[in-house]
C-alpha cells in the first residue's frame, strides 16, 4: 500500500508539468498554430524561475516559488510571441520556427547562466515547492493517502486549469472562436472575427502555460536549472496532447499516464524483478511509450484541421 | 438622380502582376435581383470581395444608401447590412449548424446563450421556408442544406444586401428553381440581391438587371427583359459564341470498360458507391451527370487506382484491373484529367517538361535504368507544347506555378493524350477555364472519341454534359439512376434523375 | 513563391541578421562581439588578426580542427536536406548520429580485421544504423500516416538512452566511455595531423566529398530522385503519376538516416577513438537543420552552410578561452534557423520595397 500510494503521488507530481504544458499546446493548436516550441518555452520558464528563486528565497520565504513560477509564465508568454510573430505574420513554417526556438532557449538560458553564475547552470536553491499534506482531505481513508498526502499544490493548479480549459472551449464565445480558427480560418475571417488575433491569443496562452509549467517542473523536481532540466518533457506534452485528442480531459488522462511512465525508472530499483534492468531502458521508456501511443491513436487522430497550415489572407 | 442602395464607382483593384478590376462601376437598386456576369477570371469575385471588405480597392468609391463608406472588413460590411454567401462554403464541418451561424455574433455575454441562438435560427429557417435543423453537424447534411446554412448566416446578421457567389454550381435543376424562389422572396421583402454567375439561363430566369464584366473591365449594365441569352453571351466573351460543340454523330464500337457492382468508400469510410454498374464503349463520350458528392469522385478514383475498391469489379478489355497499381493502369491505357489540376495533376514547383513526363519518366528513352535522360525529356516536352499549343513565358523551363490555368490544363491534356490511352477519364475538365479554353478542351475530347478512344466525362455542368456527351449516365447516391441519350432527354428529366425521383435505363 | 536565385541572398541576410542579434545579446551582457568575431575568423582561417605580423599569426591547427568539425555537420545537413527534398522534416538526425556512432564503435571494438575491411565495415555499419533509425519513422509515416516530427523527436531521446546503454555494455567500458577502438577501424591520419599542427583532422573528408556527390547525383540525376522530389513538392500529384509515395517516404528517411549515421562515424572513428556516454544532445542534428535550410537543400549550399556551422562549433573552445560563453554559438545557430524560416517575411519586405519603388517611379 505504501509503495502504491507513493507511486500514485509521484506519478501525479511528474504529470503536473506535462498536463499544464499540454493544455498550453491545446490552446495553440486549437487556434491553428502548431507549437513545437513548447519544450523551449518550458526551458525559458524553468530558467527564469530557477534564477529568481536562489536570489530571493531568503527575503521572500514561502512565497518565492509562487512568484518564481509566475515570472516563468510571463517569460514563457513573451518568448512565445516570437513564435506567434514568425508563424502568423511572417508565415514561416511552424515546425521550423519551433525547432529554432527550442535551440535558442537552451542557448540563451545557459548563456545567461554563464553570465550570472559563471557556470553552465543556475545556483542551487535551498528549497523550491514543499510537499504538503492537504488539511482535512488527507484524512480521508485511501483517497487521502493517494491524492492528498505529500503532494505539491501545483498538481491541484493543473487540475483547476484542466477544468477551466474544458469550460472555456465548450461554453464561451472565446472558445468557439478559437476552435473555429483552427478548423476553418477563412470562415472565421468571413464573419468578421480576426483569425490573427485568435491565433496570437492561442499562442500567447500556450507560452504562459508552458512557462509556468517549466517553472513548476524545476521547482518540484530539481535543485537548480541545467540544460537538461526539461529533457524532452515539452515534447512528451505534445504527445499527451495528441494522445488526449486535443481535449482538456483527455490531456489530463494522457498526462497522468506519461507521468507514471516517467517515474518508472525511480521505482524499478525497489521492485526486485525490475532492478536488474538497466536504468537507461527506463529512461527511454516514456519516449518509446509515446511512439507506441501515437501509433495506436494514428487511425483516429482528430486534430484541428487547419493546424500547421499557412493561412494567407491575401490568397483567399 | 436615382437613389441606389449600393453604388460602386470606378473601382480599380490591382494584384501583383494583374489588374483584377479596372474602373468598374456597379449600381444596385433596392429590391432588385442584380446579376453580375462574366467568365472565370473576369473580376466578379474580386469586385464582390471589395464590397464585402476582404480587399481594399486602390481607386474608386463605394456608396451605401447614398453615403460614402470605407469597407475595411467583413464586420463593417455586416454593419452596413451587406452579407455574402460564398461559392466555397465557409462552414466548419464538425461544428453544428447553430455554431456556424452564430460564430462572430454570438448571443449572450462571455458565455454563449445557446438556447436563444437555437430559437433564433429556428425562427429564421421557418420564416423563409429553409427547413434547416439547427443541431445537425455540417458534415452530416447535404450540400443543398449547407448552402441554406450559408444563407441563414447572412439572414441572421440582418443583411439587406445579399451577395450570392455562383450559388447554383452545386444544385440540381429543381434545387436551382427553389433557390430562385428564395431570392425572389428576398426581393419582394425589399432586400437586394447580387447574383454572381456565368450561367445565362439563370440570369434570364431570375434577375432584373445584369452588369457584365470582361477581363476586369466594366462592359455595361442591361435590363434582363430587354436582352437575350445570345446577346449576353456576346457581351461576356466579346465575340459571337457558339455553345454547341461541333461534332459528328458517334460511332460507338464494342465495350472497352465494364464496371460491375462497384462498392467504394469515401474519405469518411462511408459507402460512396453502392453497387454501381456502367459500361463504356470505344468511340463514345459517356457523360456522368449528377450533383457534386454523389460518388463521382470515388468512381473516378476507383477507375484510376487512387482509391481502394471494396467490392465489385472494373474490367478493361476483358481483364479485371482492380488489383493493378496506378502505374499499371496507366500502362494499360487509362489516362486521367483530374478535377483539381493544381493539387492532383501537376507538381506546381516542377518545370513544365518535368510535369510532362510525370507518368512516363521511367520509360525508354526518357531514362535508362536509374538514370534520367535530360535531353530526351526536354525533347518530349518541346514536342508536347508545340502539338498542344501550350504557352508559357520560358517554354519547357517554365515553373508550372507561373502558368495560366488554361495553359496548365493544355499541358495536362497533352500529357494524357500522348499516353495514347484506351480510356480517357476527364473529371470536370473545363472547371475554372475561360470560354476559349473550354472550347479547346471539348474539341480535344471529341477528337479522341473520333480516334476510337472511350471518354468518361464527369461534370456538374449540365450544359456541358448535354452538349459534349454521346450518352449520359446519371449518378445519384453512388448508383447509376439513368442511362439516356442527350437528344432524347431534357434538363428537367436529368434533374429528376439527379435527385433520385426518377430512374431510366436504356434497354 | 520564392525565386531560386534569391535563396543565396536570403541566406546571407539571415546570417547577417543572426550575427547582428547575437552581437546585441553580447553587448547587453557585457561581452565584446569583437572577440567573438575574431575567434570565429581565427578558427575558420587559422589567422589571429590580433597578431598580424607577429609570431603566432597563423596556426594551421585551428584550420584542421575547423574542417574536422565541419565534416559531421555537412553530413547531417545532407541528412536533413535529403528528407526535405521529399517533403519530410528529419528532426531525427540527432538520434541517427548517435546510433551511427554506436554502430561504428561496436564494429571498432568487437572485430579484429585488416584495415581495408575493418574501416569500410565500421563506416558501413554506422550508415546502416543511422538508416535504420531513419527508416522507422519513415515507415510509420508511410504505413500509419503518423507525422514524422513527433516520432523522430521521441526517437532522438530513445537513441540517447539506448546508445548510452550499448556503450556501457560493450566489453571493457566504464561509466564514461568504451575502451579504445582497434586502430584498423579508425580514420586517423598521422600525415594530416602533422600537416595541421597536430589537429584532429582525419581521412573522413573523403567520405564527406563522396557523400556530397552521391547526394547531388541521387536527387538530380536519377528516376528515384525525380520521384522523391515529386513526392516532396506534391504527394497527391506524385501518387496520381503512379509513384509509390509510401515506399519513397520510407526510403527517403532511410537514406537521410544513413547520411546522419556517417556523421556518427566521423565522430567516433575520426574525431575520437572511443565511444562516449553523453549526458545530453550535442546538436549535430539540429545544426544539420540549419545547414540544410541555409543551403537550400542543394549539395553545394549544404557544403558551405556546413563550413559555417563547423566554424561556429569549432570556435567554441577559443571563445570559452577568451571569456565568451560558448552558448553564443548555439544562439547564432538557432537565430539562423529562425531567420531562414522567416524567408517569406523577408521576401515580403523586399516585395513591399519593390512595390514602393515602382509606384514612386510611376508617379514621376
Amino acid at each position: 500500500m505504501n509503495l502504491i500510494s507513493s507511486i500514485v503521488t509521484l506519478s501525479l507530481i511528474y504529470a503536473t508539468p506535462i498536463i499544464i504544458t499540454a493544455l498550453g499546446g491545446l490552446y495553440s493548436e486549437r487556434s491553428g498554430i502548431v507549437n513545437i516550441a513548447l519544450e523551449g518555452i518550458m526551458v525559458i520558464g524553468a530558467f527564469v524561475a530557477a534564477t529568481f528563486t536562489p536570489l530571493n528565497e531568503a527575503a521572500l520565504g514561502g512565497w518565492t516559488p509562487w512568484i518564481a513560477i509566475l515570472l516563468g509564465a510571463l517569460a514563457g508568454g513573451l518568448y512565445s510571441l516570437i513564435h506567434a510573430f514568425v508563424s502568423i505574420d511572417l508565415q514561416a513554417n511552424q515546425v521550423i520556427s519551433g525547432t529554432a526556438l527550442n535551440m535558442l532557449a537552451i542557448g540563451i538560458s545557459v548563456y545567461f547562466c554563464q553570465i550570472f553564475f559563471n557556470q553552465q547552470r543556475t545556483q542551487t536553491f535551498s528549497r523550491g515547492f514543499v510537499k504538503t499534506n492537504v488539511p482535512l482531505f488527507s484524512k480521508i481513508p485511501i483517497i487521502g493517502d493517494l491524492f492528498f498526502k505529500r503532494m505539491y499544490y501545483t498538481f491541484y493548479l493543473a487540475l483547476l486549469l484542466v477544468i477551466v480549459t474544458a469550460f472555456i472551449l465548450r461554453k464561451t464565445r472565446f472558445g468557439l472562436r478559437l476552435r473555429a480558427s483552427g478548423e476553418h480560418p477563412s470562415a472565421v475571417d468571413s464573419l468578421g472575427v480576426s483569425v490573427r488575433k485568435m491565433r496570437y491569443t492561442g499562442v500567447l496562452i500556450s507560452g504562459l502555460l508552458a512557462g509556468l509549467s517549466g517553472g513548476i517542473m524545476v521547482l518540484t523536481q530539481a535543485t537548480q536549472f541545467t540544460a537538461g532540466s526539461i529533457h524532452g518533457v515539452g515534447f512528451i506534452s505534445l504527445a499527451a496532447l495528441i494522445f488526449g485528442r486535443w481535449n482538456a480531459w483527455g490531456v489530463l488522462g494522457a498526462g497522468v499516464f506519461f507521468g507514471f511512465s516517467q517515474i518508472f525508472a525511480i521505482f524499478s530499483k525497489d521492485i526486485p524483478i525490475l532492478a536488474k534492468v538497466p536504468a537507461e531502458i527506463f529512461h527511454a521508456l516514456p519516449y518509446i511509450l509515446t511512439i507506441i501511443a501515437i501509433l495506436l491513436f494514428s487511425r483516429r487522430s482528430a486534430g484541428p484541421k487547419a493546424a500547421g497550415e499557412l493561412y494567407d489572407v491575401s490568397k483567399r | 438622380m436615382e437613389q441606389f442602395i449600393v453604388e460602386m464607382r470606378n473601382i480599380t483593384k490591382r494584384f501583383p502582376g494583374i489588374i483584377a478590376n479596372a474602373n468598374v462601376t456597379l449600381q444596385l437598386k433596392k429590391g432588385e435581383i442584380h446579376a453580375l456576369l462574366g467568365e472565370n477570371g473576369a473580376g466578379k469575385s474580386t469586385l464582390m470581395s471589395v464590397l464585402f471588405g476582404f480587399y481594399q480597392p486602390e481607386e474608386g468609391e463605394i456608396f451605401v444608401r447614398g453615403e460614402k463608406v470605407d469597407i475595411k472588413s467583413p464586420n463593417i460590411a455586416y454593419e452596413l447590412g451587406i452579407g455574402m454567401v460564398h461559392q466555397h462554403f465557409q462552414l466548419i464541418d464538425n461544428f453544428t449548424v447553430v455554431e456556424n451561424i452564430i460564430l462572430g455574433d454570438e448571443p449572450g455575454g462571455i458565455l454563449i446563450d445557446y438556447d436563444k441562438a437555437r430559437k433564433q435560427v429556428k425562427e429564421l429557417s421557418l420564416q423563409y421556408g429553409l427547413g434547416v435543423d439547427p443541431d445537425s453537424k455540417i458534415e452530416d447534411i447535404s450540400v443543398g442544406m449547407q448552402q441554406r446554412v450559408e444563407i441563414l448566416k447572412v439572414l441572421y446578421r440582418k443583411a439587406e444586401i445579399i451577395i450570392l457567389d455562383e450559388p447554383t454550381a452545386v444544385l440540381t435543376p429543381q434545387e436551382i428553381d427553389e433557390l430562385i424562389g428564395i431570392m425572389k422572396n428576398f426581393a419582394a421583402e425589399g432586400k437586394s440581391v447580387i447574383l454572381i454567375t456565368h450561367k445565362l439561363k439563370e440570369i434570364i430566369a431570375s434577375a432584373d438587371r445584369v452588369t457584365v464584366l470582361r477581363q476586369g473591365k466594366y462592359i455595361g449594365t442591361v435590363n434582363v427583359k430587354d436582352t437575350t441569352e445570345g446577346e449576353l453571351a456576346e457581351l461576356m466573351v466579346g465575340r459571337e459564341v457558339n455553345f454547341d460543340v461541333d461534332k459528328a454523330p458517334a460511332q460507338p464500337g464494342e465495350d472497352v470498360m465494364v464496371i460491375k457492382d462497384l462498392w467504394v468508400k469515401d474519405q469518411r469510410k462511408l459507402d460512396a458507391l453502392k453497387g454501381l454498374n456502367l459500361h463504356l464503349r470505344r468511340g463514345e463520350i459517356l457523360g456522368i451527370a449528377g450533383v457534386d458528392g454523389n460518388g463521382q469522385q470515388e468512381l473516378v478514383e476507383a477507375v484510376t487506382g487512387l482509391r481502394k475498391v471494396e467490392k465489385g469489379d472494373i474490367i478493361l478489355q476483358g481483364k479485371s484491373i482492380i488489383n493493378d497499381s496506378i502505374r499499371e493502369r496507366i500502362t494499360k491505357g487509362i489516362a486521367y484529367i483530374p478535377e483539381d489540376r493544381q493539387r492532383r495533376a501537376l507538381v506546381m514547383d516542377f518545370r513544365l517538361d518535368e510535369n510532362i513526363v510525370l507518368k512516363t519518366y521511367e520509360n525508354e528513352p526518357l531514362s535508362h535504368g536509374l538514370l534520367l535522360d535530360e535531353v530526351e525529356i526536354k525533347k518530349k516536352g518541346k514536342r508536347i507544347i508545340d502539338e498542344f499549343d501550350v504557352r508559357s513565358s520560358e517554354g519547357i523551363d517554365t515553373i508550372v506555378r507561373n502558368m495560366s490555368g488554361g495553359n496548365q490544363q493544355k499541358a495536362i491534356i497533352g500529357r494524357e493524350v500522348d499516353l495514347d490511352p484506351l480510356v480517357m477519364v476527364a473529371s470536370q475538365p473545363s472547371r475554372g477555364l475561360d470560354v476559349g479554353a473550354i472550347e479547346y478542351v471539348h474539341k480535344r475530347l471529341v477528337e479522341l472519341r473520333d480516334q476510337g478512344k472511350a471518354v468518361l466525362l464527369v461534370s456538374f455542368e449540365l450544359d456541358e454534359i448535354m452538349s459534349v456527351s454521346d450518352r449520359i449516365n446519371v449518378i445519384y447516391q453512388g448508383r447509376i439512376t439513368g442511362d439516356v441519350l442527350p437528344e432524347e432527354t431534357t434538363v428537367q428529366e436529368l434533374g429528376l434523375m439527379m435527385s433520385g425521383s426518377k430512374e431510366v435505363t436504356l434497354a | 513563391m520564392l525565386k531560386k536565385r534569391s535563396h543565396l541572398t536570403l541566406s546571407l541576410i539571415a546570417i547577417l541578421l543572426s550575427f547582428v542579434v547575437a552581437s546585441v545579446v553580447m553587448l547587453i551582457s557585457g561581452i565584446s562581439p569583437l572577440s567573438f568575431f575574431l575567434s570565429l575568423i581565427r578558427t575558420m582561417t587559422g589567422m589571429n588578426l590580433r597578431a598580424i605580423g607577429k609570431e603566432g599569426f597563423f596556426n594551421a591547427r585551428y584550420l584542421g580542427e575547423f574542417i574536422q568539425m565541419a565534416m559531421p555537420i555537412i553530413l547531417t545537413g545532407l541528412s536533413v536536406g535529403f528528407a526535405f527534398r521529399t517533403g519530410l522534416f528529419n528532426i531525427g538526425a540527432e538520434g541517427q548520429v548517435i546510433m551511427g556512432s554506436v554502430g561504428a564503435v561496436a564494429v571498432g571494438i568487437l572485430f579484429k580485421l585488416p584495415f581495408y575491411i575493418h574501416l569500410p565495415l565500421a563506416i558501413f555499419v554506422a550508415a546502416l544504423c543511422g538508416a535504420l533509425w531513419g527508416w522507422i519513422p519513415g515507415y510509420f509515416k508511410a504505413k500509419f500516416g503518423v507525422h514524422e516530427v513527433v516520432v523522430t523527436i521521441m526517437m532522438n531521446y530513445t537513441a540517447l538512452y539506448l546508445g548510452n546503454f550499448i556503450i556501457k555494455a560493450l566489453p571493457g567500458s566504464d561509466n564514461q566511455k568504451t575502451v579504445k577502438l582497434a586502430a584498423t577501424s579508425l580514420l586517423h591520419s598521422k600525415f594530416l595531423r602533422q600537416l595541421t599542427g597536430n589537429s584532429r583532422l582525419h581521412w573522413g573528408f573523403i567520405v564527406v566529398i563522396i557523400a556530397l556527390f552521391v547526394y547531388h547525383f541521387i536527387i538530380e540525376k536519377t528516376t528515384f530522385g525525380y520521384e522523391l522530389r515529386a513526392v516532396g513538392f506534391n504527394k497527391d500529384a506524385a501518387e496520381y503519376g503512379g509513384i509509390k509515395v509510401s515506399s519513397r517516404i520510407a526510403y527517403s528517411m532511410a537514406i537521410a538516416g544513413a547520411f546522419a549515421g556517417l556523421a556518427g562515424a566521423m565522430l567516433t572513428l575520426g574525431t575520437f577513438d572511443y565511444g562516449r556516454v553523453i549526458g545530453t544532445f550535442e546538436n549535430y542534428g539540429f545544426d544539420g537543420i540549419a545547414v540544410a535550410l541555409l543551403g537550400g537543400n542543394t549539395a553545394f549550399g549544404i557544403f558551405f552552410g556546413g563550413l559555417l556551422f563547423g566554424g561556429l562549433k569549432s570556435s567554441q573552445t577559443l571563445m570559452q578561452a577568451s571569456g565568451i560563453p560558448l552558448e553564443i554559438a548555439i544562439i547564432v545557430s538557432a537565430l539562423i534557423i529562425l531567420f531562414v524560416a522567416m524567408k517569406n517575411g523577408i521576401d515580403l519586405v523586399f516585395e513591399w520595397m519593390d512595390a514602393r519603388k515602382r509606384s514612386k517611379d510611376e508617379s514621376h
